[in-house]
């Protein structure tokens, strides 16, 4: 038995002063089979524990699972530290220079006309209304006579027209749609429906386009009031420009609206003290509006005494302008790709 | 229409200065959107008296004079003056030495080549007062004044330039307020303060109209109303000068005291007249009447003018003497001999004038009043104002009566407002007795109604015709301002988008994803267009809705495509070496159809790419070729969800490289075009590269993107995957190989992907080999490879058969 117990002694201080020499895992693993494996040197110094009394049977076993789990221990201890070691040299042959520039991934650009139509219809649509949609190419009823602009209508100077024939011509404004919808609905109600589209006037200089865009809102429903319009176009401002932003009503006269008024929202830039932007006023024009008048209703075939409406339409360069400081319209339609991919 | 404030203040004793006058009259609809101040910065300036005009004793200066002027300061001054007008006797600014001027001149004694000038004759210009201050002979030199100021008195004092012009804006419904009583009257309104309207009081007068004169309307149709009336033994000479003043801040310019009373009170009452010289007018007589075919007139502008039946004309006994609301005719017209005069004081069709005025493109300030339409009940009294005022200022001696044509007569109109009805539409309280207080305000008379008032709408108001027009009456003298800001309540509506819009976003989506920047460009064009596309004389797209009055070819037709917007827009971006580019537009084009009057409208999808797309500098460069549009293509559909893409060479697209083009199939029809441009259309553009572009229709995006996303439990079992090369005939299209293999392929072939094709030494000539990646799998269970042989030994053979391939060895 002593020269057993010297054996497991010897193999013990051997295998761990072994392992602890060891530069690879793979080593490691065969040493482990060397000295623990099935057929390693401690199993056949067992094997020999056959020939020893019954007391000194359980002592020896004893002691050699003590070693045993002692040299696994110096194993555990011993990958542990190979794998920290591995790892560390991975991750500085790994280094990279961090400061090249990224693989470049190409991704596209949305019209900034498009992202304004886009946030605006997103608005709508989270206060229930349809989006509506119309040809740029028009009938005088639709775009006229049925708005309550009867032919020489002195108002109708005020939108000078590309006519195609007599009778039909590049829509003036978004408010054809306002007809086109109501035809299509009457006599139905609620309505409450916005329509984005190209615009044309016969006009082309710095501050106009002869192409443009607007988005056309109608709603008509019993009670339907001025405030209703005030509070709706409020809350629109608001979520375009800024939950900071007030709006103003001034008077005006649309031939489709009565009362009608012009909407002005407080200047962003000097936040309402007055600067050069809002030209010293603190406001800046951004849309018309109005009640839906009786005439249009009746035209379309709605009870007037019944139904109340209100209806606007916004001008999406001028929004576009403002939002994103751009001060010269041209550049919409200019579609320099330098231009686009900053939207 | 711009008026002066010190007119408004003389009708109406406000205390507001001008700013706040402007601010409060916006807020109720009549926007100011301008304030001109008469003096803008005069100090210091006097009327003085040149007493003589010496040349300069420099022979070098030939333009300068030397004057002597009294500034009513006792010794007379000298001043250097360059002006052309100055002579002796006449009255000027002068800037005193220590003057200021507007524009922060300050004036000196100056030096003037050896001759001290002891200030500065002043110019309208350099004062910066309304031209209409001065007449004609101020223009090009030095401002005459009236004769009638006082010498040494401050010019801001003697021309009463203390004032300030108003410049409304008023919107077509408000053609009332053209007058300035009716400005005055919402100023009352808003104020609350007396309006009070100039009294007219008419002179004894003599004989009677009857017996000198005679009016015929022919026409009455375009005539309703023709007053005039007589004013004989006038003087012609000037007006006074408060007259001058405020026509002034009209910009309209003195020219005798006739004239410039009918303009006054054009201003006044918004009632244009005329005045003819009743002696040159054959028979004394006025006939009203359509002119004939072919009539000419001469028109107080010399211009002679070809007229037509439609057009209204004013005749004496036996000739046209003016045209009616437009202009005046050269015949009659008032010179420095005339003396009697005959008063036109009329209401014309507003529709007629407007055509007659388009027609002749003749637009005067009068006929710009009748187009919007006048108080036609207005037309006596503003005669007989008129009378008042030439026979006060220009010693006439009225004529007894009035010959007055008035077919009909003014029907009152009478509006009803009910109180519950505006405060519902508005959306505000007012209360009833506000709302009484407010038609009080306005000069409206009413009686009560149930819920209301019934109100006599006055006739000068020719905008209030129904009750709504009463409740934004109501809605502005209240203040726009106390609106209070609600949502609509009522029945809940759904906020949703069509298919369309959906399909649209989805598009414009994946194109984004794709590299591909968005563009707007304009649905009209030049329709030279076609031609750069090289369409031919037959193709039907070719036939555009045309506009009829455009500024110039640019916007001549309405496009059919939206390809020439887009490659405009390439050809653009490279000449300022953007040569990188993919971009994209939906948008219409328009399709005239016969026997319709509304065109057929199409919606596209036009992309472009051009140049390559590099990954910087650890990727590779991709070319922007063929194949990478046709993989955008490919990928679009796909996030569509759209099967059945197949590509076809039997048509190509004439502005497409006849080689390199093909039309877009879906399930066999066609949707669009894909390919190079053309090399002539790529020059005919300017491009300095090569462009590849595809078109496809919206409307079959929309109709064919309809399938649902249907989920697929993915294989738990592996596939078997094979590369397969084959050795074909080079033409042989490898779609139809692809398909074949598809066909043969069966349920276990899950993807077919071509990964090389090899033309040269190691195929036979005439052979091109194409390497193919196959993949089989089955559902519910590992493939057998007895069962994957079988499989592409049935692919194998079907190629062998239907085109002759083999398998490369």
């Amino acid at each position: 038995m002593e020269q057993m117990l010297e054996d497991l002694k010897r193999i013990e201080a051997e295998a761990k002063s072994r392992f602890e020499q060891v530069g690879k895992q793979e080593e490691l693993n065969e040493l482990r089979v060397k000295y623990l494996g099935k057929k390693g040197e401690l199993t056949a110094i067992l094997k020999g524990m056959g020939k020893l009394s019954g007391e000194d049977r359980p002592k020896v076993g004893q002691i050699a699972n003590e070693i045993r789990q002692s040299l696994e221990e110096v194993i555990s201890a011993k990958t542990k530290e190979l794998k920290e070691a591995a790892l560390k040299r991975q991750i500085e042959e790994e280094k990279i220079d961090i400061s090249l520039a990224g693989t470049k991934l190409e991704a596209g650009h949305i019209h900034p006309l498009t992202r304004i139509i886009d946030e605006i219809k997103e608005i709508f649509l989270g206060m229930g209304y349809e989006i509506g949609e119309g040809p740029e190419i028009e009938n005088d009823y639709n775009n006229f006579e049925g708005l309550n602009l009867p032919k020489d209508h002195p108002a109708r100077d005020m939108q000078d027209s590309f006519y195609i024939t007599e009778d039909t011509l590049l829509r003036t404004h978004t408010s054809p749609m306002q007809v086109r919808t109501m035809a299509a609905k009457v006599p139905e109600y609620p309505v409450k429906v916005i329509c984005p589209g190209r615009v044309f006037r016969r006009d082309d200089d710095a501050t106009h386009s002869p192409m443009f865009h607007q988005v056309e809102g109608l709603v008509i429903d019993e009670n339907i009031s001025m405030a209703d319009l005030k509070g709706t176009l409020l809350k629109v401002m608001k979520q375009l420009f800024g939950e900071d932003r007030e709006i103003r009503l001034r008077p005006s006269y649309f031939p489709f609206t009565e009362p009608s008024t012009e909407v002005d929202v407080s200047c962003g830039i000097c936040g309402g003290k007055g600067c050069r932007t809002c030209s010293d006023t603190g406001w800046l024009e951004i849309l018309g509006a109005g009640m839906v008048h009786p005439n249009v209703l009746e035209m379309a075939g709605y009870d007037s005494s019944k139904l109340q409406g209100f209806a606007f339409g916004l001008g999406v360069e001028r929004i576009a302008m403002l939002k994103y400081g751009i001060d010269d319209l041209r550049v919409f339609y200019d579609n320099d790709i330098r231009f686009l991919g900053e939207f | 229409m711009n008026v002066s404030y010190q007119w408004l203040k003389s009708l109406v004793p406000i205390e507001w200065s001008p700013e706040e006058l402007a601010d409060r009259l916006t807020f109720v609809g009549l926007s100011v959107e301008g304030i001109e101040y008469f003096n803008k910065g005069i100090r210091n300036v006097v009327v003085a008296e040149i007493k003589t005009v010496a040349n300069h004793p420099d022979p070098k200066h030939t333009k300068w004079h030397v004057c002597r002027v009294d500034a009513g300061r006792g010794e007379d001054l000298t001043i250097v003056c360059g002006a052309p007008n100055v002579r002796p006797g006449i009255k000027v600014p002068l800037a005193m030495v220590g003057a200021d001027l507007p524009g922060g001149f300050h004036i000196e004694a100056a030096d003037k080549a050896g001759v001290t000038s002891e200030g500065m004759l002043c110019s309208v210009t350099e004062l910066q007062i309304p031209e209409g201050l001065a007449t004609a002979e101020s223009d090009n030199g030095i401002f005459i004044l009236p004769d009638e100021l006082t010498v040494g008195e401050d010019i801001v004092t003697a021309l009463d330039l203390d004032d300030a012009v108003l410049e409304f804006e008023l919107t077509p419904n408000r053609a009332d307020c053209l007058s300035v009583i009716n400005v005055a009257r919402e100023v009352a309104a808003i104020s609350g303060k007396p309006l009070t309207v100039p009294e007219i009081r008419l002179p004894e007068a003599r004989e009677n109209i009857a017996d000198l004169a005679k009016v015929t309307v022919l026409d009455a149709d375009l005539c309703p109303r023709y007053t005039a009336k007589l004013v004989k033994d006038l003087k012609i000479g000037p007006s006074p000068l408060w007259m001058r003043h405020r026509l002034a801040a009209a910009g309209i310019r003195s020219i005798s005291n006739i004239v410039d009373i009918s303009n006054y009170v054009m201003l006044e009452m918004n009632q244009p007249s005329h005045t003819f010289d009743y002696d040159t007018l054959s028979g004394h007589e006025i006939v009203v009447r359509r002119a004939k075919e072919g009539e000419k007139i001469v028109t107080l502008d010399d211009q002679e003018r070809d007229l037509d039946t439609d057009m209204l004309l004013i005749c004496d006994g036996e000739k046209a003497v003016g045209v009616a609301g437009v202009m005046g005719g050269q015949n009659t017209e008032i010179t420095e001999n005339t003396k009697n005069i005959l008063i036109e004081s009329a209401y014309f069709y507003p529709k007629s004038i407007r055509l007659t005025s388009r027609k002749l493109g003749l637009a005067s300030e009068a006929a710009s009043r009748f187009e919007k339409g006048i108080d036609i009940e207005a037309a006596e009294r503003a005669s007989e104002r008129i009378c008042q005022l030439l026979c006060e200022y220009a010693g006439g001696t009225l004529v007894e009566g009035t010959l007055d044509s008035y077919e009909g007569s003014f029907e009152e109109r009478n509006v009803e407002l009910i109180f519950d009805h505006a405060r519902s539409l508005i959306g505000v309280d007012v209360s009833d007795d506000d709302m009484v207080a407010m038609m009080d305000s306005l000069g409206f008379a009413h009686a009560p109604a149930a819920g209301g008032v019934n109100v006599t709408v006055p006739h000068y108001r020719v905008d209030i015709e129904r009750e709504v027009d009463l409740i934004e009456e109501v809605a502005r003298l209240n203040g726009y301002d106390k609106i209070p800001a609600t949502l609509p309540k009522g029945q809940m509506t759904e906020g949703k988008k069509t298919k369309g819009q959906k399909v649209a976003d989805e598009v414009r989506n994946a194109m984004m994803a794709m590299g591909f920047d968005e563009v707007i460009t304009y649905t009209f064009m030049n329709k030279k267009h076609y031609d750069m596309l090289l369409l031919p004389e037959d193709d039907e797209r070719r036939d555009s809705v045309v506009i009829m009055n455009p500024f110039s070819d640019e916007q001549g037709v309405v496009r059919t495509l939206v390809l020439p917007g887009v490659v405009t827009v390439a050809a653009k971006n490279m000449s300022r070496r953007n040569l990188n580019l993919s971009l994209f537009e939906i948008a219409s084009g328009y399709f005239p159809v016969k026997g319709e009057k509304m065109p057929r409208e199409k919606s596209m999808l036009t992309a472009l790419v051009s140049g390559s797309f590099a990954k910087g500098w650890n990727g590779e460069t991709v070319e922007k070729d063929f194949y990478y549009m046709k993989g955008a293509l490919e990928q679009l559909l796909n996030s569509l969800r759209i099967d059945g893409l197949t590509v076809s060479a039997d048509h190509i697209e004439p502005f497409l490289h006849p080689g390199r083009g093909c039309d877009v199939l879906i399930n066999g029809e066609a949707v669009g075009y894909l390919g190079e441009l053309h090399p002539l259309v790529a020059a005919n553009y300017e491009l300095p590269q090569k462009a590849v572009v595809f078109e496809l229709d919206m409307d079959r995006l929309t109709a064919l993107a309809d399938k649902e996303i249907v989920y697929e439990a993915i294989s738990k079992f592996p596939a078997v995957e094979m590369d397969l090369a084959f050795v074909a005939d080079r033409e042989l299209a490898a779609a139809d190989i692809e398909k074949a293999i598809a066909a043969a392929g069966g349920d276990y072939l899950k993807k077919t992907e071509l990964f090389d094709i090899y033309e040269g030494d190691r195929v036979e000539a005439g052979k091109k080999s194409l390497a193919y990646n196959l993949i089989f799998r089955a559902k519910e269970r590992t493939l057998k490879a007895e069962e994957v042989n079988e499989v592409v030994e049935r692919i194998k053979s079907e190629l062998n058969e239907k085109f002759g391939i083999v398998l490369r060895s």
